[in-house]
C-alpha cells in the first residue's frame, strides 16, 4: 500500500539478481529468525490519501480552536496573527525538505537564514551571541542549568517562583541526571521576593533564574534582583517573551548572563503546544560553551562571504561525551519562521505590537477589573498577561464562558495552589476591544450565575458551591 | 578545471539587516481601539526600553524576494537524492502538511481544555498506541523533542528505575559504532560512557562487552541494525547479558526504518526505544528541525515516564471513551518540556501510518533494505568496488558503510573531495567520516522513495568522479565548482568567530 515507492515487480526482479539474492526476505535472514515478526503488525490496512485526510480533518472538528472560540489562552503561547509570508516561504521545499547543513556549500540558504536569526534575537535580548535554537522554551532553561554548572562548577540553582512552572518542572528533570539542586524562591505580590531571593544565593549557587513578564505576567525589576547572583559569582538566567521586547528593557541591558525562552510567539502556530523553538543567548564569555547549533560568517576558497555551522568542536558530533550539549535539532524551520515574522513586523512594527499589547492588556486589566466578583490577583506592572481572583470557583466560570465560545483564560490552580482562584488571562493583537468586551461581560454573568448557586459560608470570605 | 562563475557565484551573500532603509515597513497593526497612554504611565520608565532593536526595515515584496532568493541557495530532498546515512532522508508526503495545517490542529491552544481537545488527545493516544505496536513495547511517551531528547529522557527513566529499587549505578556502555548523541546525552544524565568494541562482523564484541557488564552498569545503549547497517545477530545473548545484571537495554531507533513490521526492538529485549518522527515516519527536516522522539517502554519502565500522559478512559453509562492529561503520576521522572509535545509532528507522521498501515511499513522497510543492498552491489562494480570497498562485506540493512582509504592512497582523494565533487553532479553526498572505526567512511542510506534510476544514476556519478580522478585527482580536491558558494574556511569560522551581523 505504500505510495511512496518507486519499485515495480521488475524493477526488485533486477536488483534482486544484482544483490545475488533470491527474494527480498533474504536480506533480512541477518535477523535471528526467532526475532523476525511472524505476523504483520496490529495496525489497520493502508488508507487511500483522501480517507486519511477525512480522518484527519474528522479529530480536527472535535477540538475548539482558536478559529472557534475566542482564544485568551497564554501561559507561554500565546494566538498571535502569523503574517501570510511566513506560511509561503516555510512551505518551500528548499527551507521544508533538507536535513542540517552538515554540507554548507549547498546549504547557503538555510545557514544564512540562521545567521538573521541570530542577530535579531541577539537584537531582540540585547546580548551579543545567540544560537540557532533550542527544542522550545521550558527546555532551554533546562540546558541553561547545564551550561552554568560547566561554567561555575557548583551545582544549585535558585529559581524564582515566577518562572513558568513547565520550565521550573523540566529544570528539576534534568537537574536529577546532573545532581543539582534546585531552590525555589517565592513571590509577594505578583514579583520575586527580593529578600527571599537575596536569602537563598550564595556562594554555591550556579545561577539565578528569572522570568519577566513572570508567569502571572508580572513585570520583573531583573536588573535589581540580579545585583544578588552577581555579587556571588552566579550567572544570571532570565526568561522572557520575545513579543515583549520592542517595549520592555532587554535582559541584556539587565545584567542577565543567558537570556532565553519559549520562541512560539515569533511566527509560529499553537500547533497544541510545538514544534515551537526556544532561544538562547548569552554574553561574550560564554560563547564556547552554548548548547547546539550556531551559524558563522566565513569566506569560501575564491573569497565570496560564506556562512557555516560554527564552532562546532562544542558539539555532540565531533566532541561526544564532552560536548556542551546532546541537541542536534535547531528548530530550523521553526526558527525561520520567527526571522520572517520579525522582518515583517520590522523596527518600527516590533515596537508599534509591543505598545498594543500594552495598551490592550492595560484596557483589559482595568475592564476585568471592574467585574463584580473579579479583583487583580497582583498589582505589579504587565505588558500582555495578567492574573486575576475570581468570586467563584474557576473550573466552573470557563466552562460557562466556552459555552459562549471564549476560552477565557488559564487556571492557576494546579501550578500554584496558593491560586486556586487564580485566573491567567492573555492578549494579542487578534483580540480587540470588542472581544474583551464580551470577555468581561461574559466573566461577569458566569461568575454571577456561579454565585447564584452558592450559599454563604459563614466560617470564611470566600462561598462554597452547595453540593 | 577553468572557473566560470555562476550567476548565484557572483551574487554576494547580503542579510536583511543590509537591505534595510530607515522609513521602510511591511507589517500594518490594527489600530489600539483602546486609550493609548503614554507606556511609562503604565510601566516605570526603568523597567521600558529606551530604543527598539534593530530590526531591519524593508518593505514586503523585498523581504518575499529576499528569503525566495536564500532559498535556491539550498539542496533539498525534493530537488534530488539526499543518501545521508543515518538521517532517513525519505520523501515528505505534502498530504501531512496539508492535515498539519488545518486549524484545528494548528490553531489549537495547548492550554484548551482537554473537554474541548477530545480530538487532540485520541490522535496523540492514538500514535502512542501505533509505536507502541511498531516497537513491540506496550507504553509511550511523545514528549521527547527529538532523537537526543528521547536519549536524556531514557537514562533519566533508567535512572529512576534503579533509584527505585535502592540502587545507583555509574556507567552507561555504548559501542564505538555509536551515534555522538549517544555519549553526550549519558554525560548530561549524570553517568559515566564506557565504549565496546565491534568485532569483525560489524557487530557488537561480546567478549569486550563480557569484560565490561557489572552492577554499576545501569544501561547499554545500542543502535540495531547498527550504524554500518548491520543487523546485531547477538542481540538477544547482549539483552541477557545486560538484564542478568540488573541494567536496561536501551534501542536508539535512528535505524528503525530498516525493520519496521519485520522486527521489533521491544521482541530483541529492549527496555526503551526512542523512534525519530523525522526519519522512520516522514515529518520533514526542515533544514534541521524540527522533529520528535518519542519513547516506547516496557512494563517496569512504565511508573517513570514523563508527565503528563495522555490516556484512554472508557465512557461509563453508554458514553465513548474519553481522554485526558494523567498528572497523577508518583514515580515520574517529570516534564522534559513544555506543553504535550511536538503536536504538529505527530499529526504529520500519525497521517503517514495511517497512509501506510500495517502493510506498507513493512513494505517501505523492506524496499529500504532492497534499495540500501542494491546500491552497495552496484557501487561494488567498477571503480568503487576498487576504491570505495564496502566496510563489511554481507547483506546490509537500510544503509551500509564504504570506505575511502584505498581512494586516498591510490588515487589521492579524500572521501572530503569525492562528497565535495557529488555537490557538482548534483547529489548530497552520504553521511563522511561517520562511524569513526571505519577509515575515511562514506555511510550511505539511499531509503524506500528512491526510484531505481535514481540509485543507478548516484552509482553512475561516482563512476565517473573516480574516473576523473584517476586522469586528475585535483579536480576531487578542488570541488565543488557549480554551488552557489565554494568550499568554506571552517577554520576561520572557530577561530574568529562572527555569529551575527554587524549593524552600525
Amino acid at each position: 500500500m505504500s505510495r511512496y515507492t518507486s519499485a515495480t515487480p521488475a524493477d526488485r526482479a533486477e536488483m534482486l539478481a544484482a544483490i545475488g539474492a533470491g527474494s527480498a526476505a533474504e536480506l533480512f535472514e541477518q535477523i535471528p529468525e526467532p526475532l523476525r515478526l511472524d505476523r504483520p503488525l496490529a495496525l489497520p490496512a493502508g488508507m487511500s490519501e483522501a480517507e486519511v485526510f477525512e480522518r484527519l480533518a474528522a479529530l480536527a472538528a472535535r477540538n475548539a480552536d482558536a478559529e472557534q472560540q475566542v482564544c485568551f489562552l497564554g501561559a507561554g503561547m500565546y494566538d498571535h496573527y502569523v503574517p501570510a509570508i511566513v506560511d509561503a516561504i516555510v512551505e518551500r521545499s528548499e527551507f521544508l525538505t533538507p536535513y542540517t547543513p552538515y554540507q554548507p556549500e549547498i546549504s547557503q540558504g538555510g545557514l544564512q537564514a540562521m545567521f538573521e536569526f541570530q542577530t535579531a534575537i541577539s537584537e531582540l535580548t540585547a546580548l551579543p551571541v545567540s544560537t540557532a535554537g533550542l527544542y522550545e522554551g521550558p527546555s532551554s532553561v533546562a540546558s541553561a542549568g547545564y551550561l552554568a554548572i560547566g561554567a561555575t562548577g557548583r551545582r544549585r540553582f535558585v529559581v524564582s517562583r515566577g518562572v513558568h512552572p513547565h520550565s521550573r518542572e523540566t529544570l528539576a528533570t534534568y537537574s536529577t541526571g546532573f545532581g543539582a539542586e534546585v531552590v525555589e524562591v517565592g513571590l509577594e505580590d505578583g514579583v520575586t521576593d527580593a529578600a527571599a531571593l537575596a536569602g537563598a544565593v550564595d556562594g554555591e549557587t550556579a545561577a539565578v533564574f528569572l522570568q519577566s513578564p513572570n508567569f502571572l505576567g508580572a513585570i520583573e525589576d531583573v536588573e535589581a534582583l540580579g545585583a544578588e547572583a552577581k555579587r556571588h559569582g552566579a550567572l544570571l538566567v532570565v526568561a522572557v517573551d520575545p513579543m515583549t521586547l520592542g517595549v520592555l528593557r532587554p535582559p541584556g541591558e539587565c545584567g542577565a548572563d543567558i537570556a532565553l525562552g519559549e520562541g512560539q510567539p515569533l511566527g509560529n502556530r499553537l500547533d497544541f503546544g510545538g514544534p515551537s523553538f526556544g532561544f538562547f543567548c548569552g554574553s561574550e564569555a560564554l560563547l564556547r560553551k552554548l548548547p547546539g547549533r550556531i551559524a558563522g560568517e566565513t569566506d569560501d576558497v575564491d573569497g565570496r562571504r560564506g556562512f557555516v555551522l560554527a564552532l562546532q568542536t562544542r558539539e555532540q558530533h565531533i566532541r561526544r561525551e564532552k560536548a556542551t550539549h546532546n541537541i542536534c535539532t535547531a528548530q530550523a524551520l521553526n526558527a525561520l519562521a520567527a526571522t520572517i515574522h520579525l522582518a515583517w513586523l520590522g523596527r518600527e512594527g516590533f515596537r508599534e505590537l509591543g505598545e498594543l499589547l500594552v495598551h490592550r492588556t492595560a484596557y483589559a486589566r482595568e475592564r476585568l477589573e471592574a467585574v463584580d466578583g473579579v479583583e487583580l490577583l497582583h498589582r505589579a506592572p504587565v505588558a500582555r498577561e495578567f492574573a486575576l481572583r475570581l468570586d467563584a470557583p474557576v473550573a466552573a466560570v470557563l466552562e460557562r464562558c466556552a459555552e459562549r465560545g471564549i476560552a477565557a483564560g488559564y487556571p492557576l490552580g494546579r501550578d500554584y495552589p496558593e491560586h486556586e482562584d487564580g485566573l491567567l488571562v492573555a492578549i494579542t493583537e487578534r483580540r480587540s476591544r470588542e472581544q474583551i468586551d464580551a470577555l468581561a461581560e461574559a466573566l461577569g454573568a458566569a461568575i454571577q450565575a456561579e454565585l447564584g448557586e452558592l450559599v454563604p459560608d459563614m466560617g470564611s470570605n470566600s462561598p462554597r458551591r452547595v453540593a | 578545471m577553468a572557473l566560470v562563475e555562476t550567476p548565484m557565484q557572483r551574487e554576494r551573500a547580503q542579510t536583511i539587516f543590509e537591505k534595510s532603509k530607515p522609513g521602510r515597513r511591511a507589517a500594518v497593526l490594527p489600530a489600539a481601539g483602546v486609550p493609548e497612554p503614554p507606556l511609562s504611565e503604565l510601566i516605570p520608565a526603568r523597567l521600558l526600553r529606551d530604543e527598539p532593536p534593530r530590526l531591519p526595515e524593508v518593505a514586503e515584496p523585498e523581504i518575499v524576494r529576499h528569503y525566495n532568493r536564500l532559498s535556491r541557495r539550498n539542496f533539498d530532498l525534493d530537488t534530488g537524492f539526499y543518501p545521508l546515512g543515518s538521517c532517513t532522508m525519505k520523501h515528505n508526503p505534502r498530504l501531512n502538511e496539508r492535515v498539519a495545517a488545518l486549524p484545528g490542529h494548528a490553531r489549537l491552544h495547548p492550554a484548551q481544555d482537554p473537554k474541548r481537545a477530545q480530538g487532540a488527545l485520541e490522535l496523540i493516544w492514538l500514535l502512542q498506541e501505533s509505536l507502541a505496536e511498531i516497537c513491540g513495547l506496550p507504553h509511550v511517551s511523545l514528549q521527547p523533542s527529538a532523537g537526543s531528547h528521547g536519549e536524556l529522557a531514557g537514562l533519566l527513566l533508567t535512572r529512576a528505575f534503579h533509584a527505585d529499587r535502592g540502587e545507583a549505578r555509574t556507567k552507561v556502555l555504548a559501542p564505538d559504532t555509536s551515534h555522538g548523541t549517544n555519549p553526550a546525552s549519558v554525560t548530561m544524565a549524570g553517568y559515566e560512557i564506557v565504549k565496546v568494541a565491534t568485532d569483525e562482523r560489524g557487530g557488537v564484541e561480546m567478549d569486550d562487552l563480557r569484560a565490561k557488564v557489572d552492577d554499576q552498569v545501569a544501561c547499554l545503549m545500542l543502535t540495531n541494525p547498527n550504524t554500518l547497517g548491520l543487523f546485531d545477530e547477538n542481540i538477544a545473548e547482549i539483552a541477557a547479558l545486560i538484564h542478568q545484571t540488573g541494567g536496561t537495554l536501551y534501542y536508539d531507533g535512528a535505524n528503525l526504518n530498516a525493520v519496521m513490521g519485520h522486527s521489533r526492538p521491544g521482541d530483541m529485549g529492549f527496555d526503551i526505544v526512542h523512534v525519530n518522527l523525522h526519519k522512520s515516519f516522514s515529518q520533514p527536516h526542515g533544514g534541521g528541525g524540527p522533529g520528535a522522539g518519542p519513547i516506547a517502554v516496557s512494563e517496569r519502565i512504565e511508573p517513570f515516564l514523563p508527565r503528563p500522559q495522555v490516556v484512554r478512559r472508557e465512557g461509563g453509562d453508554g458514553s465513548g471513551p474519553s481522554f485526558e492529561l494523567d498528572f497523577e503520576r508518583p514515580k515520574s521522572i517529570g516534564r522534559l518540556r513544555g506543553f504535550q509535545g511536538n503536536f504538529g509532528v505527530f499529526v504529520r507522521s500519525y497521517a503517514y501510518i495511517l497512509s501506510l498501515g500495517a502493510d506498507g511499513l513493512a513494505e517501505a522497510s523492506e524496499t529500504a533494505v532492497l534499495n540500501a543492498n542494491y546500491l552497495k552491489a552496484r557501487l561494488a562494480q567498477g571503480r568503487a568496488g576498487k576504491h570505495l570497498p564496502v566496510a563489511f562485506d554481507r547483506h546490509c540493512m537500510h544503509e551500509f558503510v564504504l570506505s575511502g582509504k584505498p581512494m586516498k592512497r591510490e588515487l589521492g582523494v579524500a572521501t572530503l573531495d569525492l562528497a565535495k565533487r557529488l555537490l557538482d553532479f548534483g547529489f548530497h553526498p552520504p553521511t563522511v567520516y561517520f562511524p569513526l572505526l571505519v577509515e575515511e567512511a562514506l555511510m550511505v542510506e539511499p531509503t524506500e522513495t528512491e526510484a531505481k534510476e535514481s540509485l543507478d544514476a548516484f552509482a553512475d556519478a561516482i563512476e565517473r568522479i573516480l574516473a576523473e580522478a584517476e586522469q586528475d585527482p585535483e579536480i576531487a580536491r578542488q570541488a565543488p565548482y557549480t554551488t552557489p558558494v565554494r568550499r568554506l574556511d571552517e577554520v576561520k569560522a572557530t577561530r574568529r568567530p562572527v555569529v551575527r551581523q554587524p549593524l552600525g
